[in-house]
């Protein structure tokens, strides 16, 4: 590289974590009232909510599935979750991640349960500073359970990077921006499958591997925050 | 044998494991590898074979034999749509719609059941696309005028009836309420002390998980 090395110093980053570190969690369930089920989570400064409604009726008609039900997704960056104003309205990476998001969870649900109906998840990035897709993800899971859709599993997301030529967990905003490789992956960590992939940058099958174990760990530690999110719902109908 | 792998009532999360091995998969679960794992949010019920999770929440999807509460919301030739407040509406036929006969050319159906109108009625077939045929034929079945209308959720309907009716019928002997539980959380509350019941219901619906609900019940209906 030839620009000046300022990402990392004695295997610190930016904002002090370890290569391996992730940011700071939190998560909650059931924060919407008028939706079926709705989560919240947040991973340093990139935060999301997302709301689930159905399965419900779904039109226009002929978009109906006469044997299996159908997960819509939309992902959306609010005007004020970046620097500059996002111009507010679909983009074309907003559709797109909307796109793949829905093959992220679509895998996990019983969907062949809800002949002709739909599931719809909306996720609105509240805060952004990297690793958007990963954050919404586990917003949209944690909503997806909160509202009783039965599912495989519980859907975690996490993205890993390289940064200076060195694989590390979580990228935040500076390091996405400045680094070479950006890697997000969902996953559900019980059975090991992997429901989303994509990769931003040059790397090659050794770094790619590190980066995935990386991401794979990262996923683990996030779940564990869904399901402590999820478990305090038990609380509440006591 | 299998090996059980959660305790009696212990809360669970999709994705689960529940047991291992020779466990029969119950409501709430799937068997995925010889492995029992909950598919829903909700508390596990351990037999001594079979291992089912009681869902915290979720939505309708009709069944067969269920008896529900639904709106007229559409009249065909000689059919009725139901709303079920389900992703399916159900279908009530002239024949399952009245034990009288009703010459078509005489009478609007709109007589017999108006759109807007609530209906007790029995879900009698579901087909694998989800169609849903209802009856009014059962002697209970009927139109339901007047009184209120209250919606819990679904997974809380074996909690408000309780064991063999003891629930509901503790609220109806202390407010004098007349009320009819859907199967889809619809629960209809017609005279006597209607705000007391409704209260007494929604707190059903709010706390139905957690021991000691007759006694919190009852507390409610107590305390005027």
């Amino acid at each position: 590289m030839s620009k000046d090395k300022k990402l990392l110093k004695d295997g610190k980053r930016i904002d002090g974590r370890g290569i391996g570190d992730l940011r700071e969690m939190e998560a909650e369930a059931g924060i919407f009232k008028r939706a079926d089920g709705s989560g919240y989570f947040r991973m340093g400064g990139t935060e999301a909510v997302a709301a689930v409604f159905g399965p419900r009726e779904l039109h226009p008609k002929h978009r109906q599935k006469p044997k299996r039900g159908i997960l819509q997704c939309r992902y959306n960056l609010t005007p004020f979750s970046v620097e500059d104003r996002k111009r507010p309205g679909p983009s074309r990476r907003g559709k797109e991640i909307g796109k793949v998001s829905e093959g992220a969870l679509s895998s996990t649900v019983f969907l062949e349960e809800f002949p002709t109906a739909t599931i719809d998840v909306y996720m609105e990035v509240i805060s952004a500073d990297a690793g958007t897709r990963c954050v919404a993800l586990n917003a949209a899971s944690i909503a997806l359970a909160d509202a009783g859709v039965p599912m495989r599993g519980l859907i975690s997301a996490c993205a890993a990077g390289k940064i200076e030529d060195t694989p590390v967990l979580d990228l935040k905003g500076e390091e996405d921006k400045d680094g070479q490789v950006d890697l997000p992956i969902a996953m559900n960590v019980d059975t090991d499958e992997i429901t989303l992939l994509q990769m931003d940058g040059m790397t090659d099958t050794e770094e790619m591997d590190e980066m995935l174990e990386l991401a794979i760990k990262g996923c683990k530690k996030v779940a564990e925050k869904q399901r402590e999110a999820l478990m305090k719902t038990f609380e509440d109908s006591r | 044998m299998g090996k059980k792998l959660v305790e009696d009532k212990s809360n669970v999360l999709p994705g689960d494991v529940l047991a291992e091995g020779d466990y029969l998969s119950g409501r709430g679960t799937y068997k995925e590898d010889g492995k029992v794992k909950s598919r829903v949010l909700g508390v596990a019920r351990t037999d001594k074979s079979k291992i089912s999770v009681i869902p915290l929440t979720g939505g309708y999807i009709p069944k067969e034999g269920d008896k529900v509460v639904g709106k007229v919301s559409g009249i065909g030739p000689s059919h009725w749509w139901i709303e079920l407040d389900s992703p399916y509406d159900g279908y009530l036929s002239l024949a399952e719609g009245s034990d009288e006969f009703i010459d078509l050319d005489e009478t609007d159906l709109s007589d017999v059941y108006d759109i807007g109108e609530i209906i007790y009625t029995e879900v009698i077939k579901v087909t694998s696309e989800k169609d849903v045929k209802l009856s009014m034929q059962d002697r209970i079945c009927k139109k339901l005028s007047g009184g209120r209308i209250v919606r819990i959720s679904p997974s809380k309907v074996p909690r408000l009836i309780g064991k063999g009716g003891s629930m509901v019928e503790m609220i109806k002997d202390k407010t004098g309420s007349r009320i009819i539980i859907g199967q889809n959380g619809i629960v209809w509350v017609s005279g006597g002390e209607e705000d007391l019941a409704l209260e007494a219901i929604k707190t059903v619906d709010k706390k139905g998980h957690g021991d000691g609900l007759t006694e919190k019940v009852e507390k409610i209906l107590n305390r005027r």
